[in-house]
């Protein structure tokens, strides 16, 4: 009797924290401000990078390039301003980009995929000094090259000399955007050479093989330079790349999927409708069916839904469409705990048992059967993370997600919430005239 | 008491009945896969000007997508479907549908997938399901241990999951012809989830028959089965039923996007139910009676019976 008073207080408390925590739900709590939605529902891009890596810098590993790469998305997708964005590395050569509420997708697909690889370029001279001539007849462009700090090694230089500094500006004259970039120590001195070296020649700025540039060197410079010529939005765009740095090796998307936020909206009013309905029925089912110990169960019900979405707030969990429907699922399956407890406590007073020792009885041998069925669903939840990890539908992974916690969580309310309350109704002789009445008329 | 293991020739063969069109469906037609594992595009497009599907056709056509498949739905977009294209080439299209056409396209979803990952995610699918069924012939096997013959009890629930993904699968099959239902990622996730229930099923009353085996007398294996099904079937029903009202309230009111996933999960649920108790423990009975021969002759016997009260 003690025992259960204990348990009260303790579920009287979960259920004040999961209330608290949860309501009203757009409130921050411990740090969480609203429930975490998956793309599917506030709208936004999936992505699935592949990284070409034949092409990686031998000195390093698969995993620092991806490591390195990701860094770099994650700079690019911040720079776009784009709210939680989510970038995971996937298997040993692909990327995970989600980018929720992203609109013009084209566009970030461009600006985060890209390399960007910046280099300055100039043309190299015959004896009699006219520009060396490609393949094409025209006058080709090599990589600018100068003594290294190390004075050794002849370095390109390429944005990887850039500060993360980058910033649009627009012309003083002109008003038309520029890009102006610095150079870091080592960028200022390879600048300086070659800027003294081609002294009213040309020289040209490339971006990803593309002729960005091309200007006549008029003094030496080292630390600077502008980028002209550009639209306001390629330039910002430009900006973004440029500070996040080059990417180390190329990308090409192998997966996409756009949601609509209008789509994503209309989906989860129709969902949490529909949940509300299901579960109404459900409540309504259990108290017709099963009288008082029905409408305990109900209640149970609706504390652990208090407790489910409250766990959800706090992981959190990314709410999809299908985990929202695994989480309707499992109330479903969560009732199912009460129904197996409540049969056997009937089998049990049928067998004459006086109504304590049927609770006691009827819980005890409820267990294995709860225990040994719900096992069989983790199972499944696990291999469903596994299969949703692999090729990144963030969807699949949300259900297994949402269907384990709800389970799990179901036990938890049957065995103690359930119970406590059962038990607590009997001592205070509530449930007693009811439910043997309710016994008997069912034998 | 109603004999239920007495009638399990009976319950074999409704489940034939069921599962067989199915699987004739599945020779001929097979799945209908969306992109998710045959690699490709879809979008939905919404035109503000009045823009006829054969229009749209043709001028896909006229652009080089000579394979494209046109669907108008009911709210007026248009569900285009073509060979996986990447994002400058996505731009070009719908710079070239709004000059060819004359209008402002709104894309309101669009997915591209290339054949590297349909494949990759096609052979997972085949793995996460092996492992689920390796998994849970293990998982039975371990908790029925203290059982004689525990592997017994493990691939009888097996069977009777293999059947009801054989009832989901076939009838996908059928509605992919049908009604061009495509099968993707969730519907793997469904059919996942429906092979967890339905042993989640089977294993309260494979633990009823444990229990009161255990607790001896009672007669024979047949009688012991019997009446396990009968104390458990309050509950199966009972819960089924919860689970079949809030999938039911999902199917008809949750919104496109899960409503072949509901329809995975309601077909899935009802079979798994039917399954634990007319297939799983009935295949106890026949194992432990080593009647497997029995059930092949019962079905000419049955078309002889009826031959002859018929004449």
């Amino acid at each position: 009797m003690k025992k259960d008073s204990y348990f009260l207080i303790f579920i009287l408390i979960l259920i004040g924290l999961s209330l608290w925590t949860i309501l009203p739900t757009n409130s921050v709590r411990l740090g969480r401000n609203g429930f975490q939605l998956g793309l599917d529902l506030k709208g936004g891009t999936h992505l699935v990078y592949q990284a070409d890596l034949s092409d990686k810098d031998p000195s390093q590993t698969d995993a620092q390039v991806m490591a390195a790469v990701k860094a770099k998305i994650e700079r690019r997708a911040n720079g776009l301003g784009v709210t939680e964005p989510l970038i995971a590395i996937q298997g040993s050569d692909k990327i995970v980009v989600d980018l929720p509420g992203v609109t013009d997708v084209d566009t970030a697909i461009n600006i985060i995929g890209s390399t960007a690889v910046l280099e300055i370029r100039v043309y190299h001279y015959d004896s009699s000094g006219n520009a060396i001539k490609g393949s094409d007849g025209n006058a080709q462009w090599f990589l600018a090259q100068a003594l290294g700090t190390d004075g050794v090694t002849m370095e390109d230089l390429t944005g990887k000399y850039l500060k993360a500094n980058a910033t649009v500006v627009l012309n003083s004259t002109t008003n038309a955007p520029e890009v102006a970039f610095e150079w870091n120590t080592e960028g200022a001195k390879l600048f300086e050479e070659i800027t003294t070296e081609y002294l009213n020649k040309p020289i040209a700025i490339f971006l990803d093989n593309t002729n960005v540039e091309v200007a006549t060197v008029s003094a030496v410079i080292s630390d600077k330079g502008v980028i002209t010529g550009l639209k306001l939005a390629d330039a910002k765009n430009l900006v973004i790349q440029l500070n996040s740095g080059s990417l180390d090796v190329p990308l090409t998307v192998v997966q996409r999927t756009d949601v609509d936020a209008t789509l994503g909206a209309d989906s989860l009013t129709k969902s949490v409708t529909a949940g509300a309905i299901g579960i109404g029925i459900v409540i309504l089912f259990m108290i017709f069916y099963y009288g008082v110990p029905g409408a305990i169960a109900a209640a149970a019900l609706l504390i652990y839904t208090a407790l489910v979405l409250a766990v959800y707030k706090l992981m959190p969990v990314t709410l999809t469409l299908p985990g929202i429907a695994g989480f309707i699922i499992s109330v479903g399956m969560a009732v199912d705990a009460n129904v197996l407890i409540f049969e056997r406590l009937r089998e049990e007073l049928r067998a004459g048992r006086t109504l304590h020792k049927a609770v006691d009885e009827g819980f005890r041998r409820a267990w294995p059967s709860i225990r040994d069925s719900n096992i069989s669903t983790f199972i499944t939840c696990g291999i469903l993370y596994w299969f949703g990890n692999t090729f990144g539908a963030f969807m699949v992974k949300g259900f297994a997600l949402t269907l384990f916690l709800g389970v799990a969580i179901s036990m938890f309310s049957a065995v103690v919430i359930t119970r406590t309350f059962i038990s607590l109704l009997i001592g205070g002789g509530v449930i007693k005239g009811l439910s043997v009445q309710e016994v008997k008329k069912n034998v | 008491m109603f004999d239920f293991v007495g009638k399990r020739f009976w319950f074999f063969l409704l489940s034939a009945i069921v599962i067989i069109p199915g699987l004739i469906s599945l020779g001929f037609f097979g799945l209908k896969t969306g992109i998710d594992f045959k690699a490709g595009s879809s979008m939905t497009l919404h035109f503000s000007t009045a823009v006829n599907e054969t229009q749209l056709r043709s001028e896909l056509n006229n652009i080089g997508y000579k394979d494209a498949v046109v669907q108008h739905t009911s709210s007026d977009d248009f569900i285009v479907k073509l060979e996986a294209i990447d994002s400058a080439q996505n731009v070009a299209l719908m710079a070239a549908l709004n000059t060819d056409l004359k209008t402002t396209t709104e894309q309101k979803d669009f997915a591209s997938i290339s054949a590297s990952v349909a494949s990759q995610t096609a052979r997972n699918a085949v793995i996460a399901v092996i492992v689920a069924a390796v998994g849970i012939l293990l998982y039975i096997t371990f908790a029925f241990r203290k059982m004689p013959n525990p592997l017994r009890w493990g691939t009888c629930a097996v069977i009777a999951m293999i059947h009801d993904v054989l009832v989901v699968v076939g009838i996908f099959s059928i509605l992919g012809w049908l009604a061009g239902v495509e099968i993707d990622a969730l519907f793997i996730t469904g059919m996942l989830t429906v092979v967890g229930y339905s042993v989640h099923d089977t294993i309260v009353v494979f633990d009823r028959i444990r229990e009161n085996l255990s607790k001896g007398g009672g007669g024979n294996f047949e009688n012991v089965v019997n009446s396990s099904i009968l104390q458990t079937m309050t509950r199966s029903l009972n819960t089924s039923l919860t689970v079949l009202f809030v999938l039911l309230s999902l199917f008809v009111l949750g919104g496109p996007t899960i409503h072949y996933f509901t329809l995975v999960l309601l077909v899935g649920v009802i079979t798994g139910t039917y399954s634990s108790v007319a297939n799983a423990s009935q295949l106890l009975v026949v194992w432990e009676n080593k009647e497997w021969g029995r059930f092949v002759s019962w079905i000419p016997g049955l078309a002889k019976k009826k031959a002859a009260s018929q004449a």
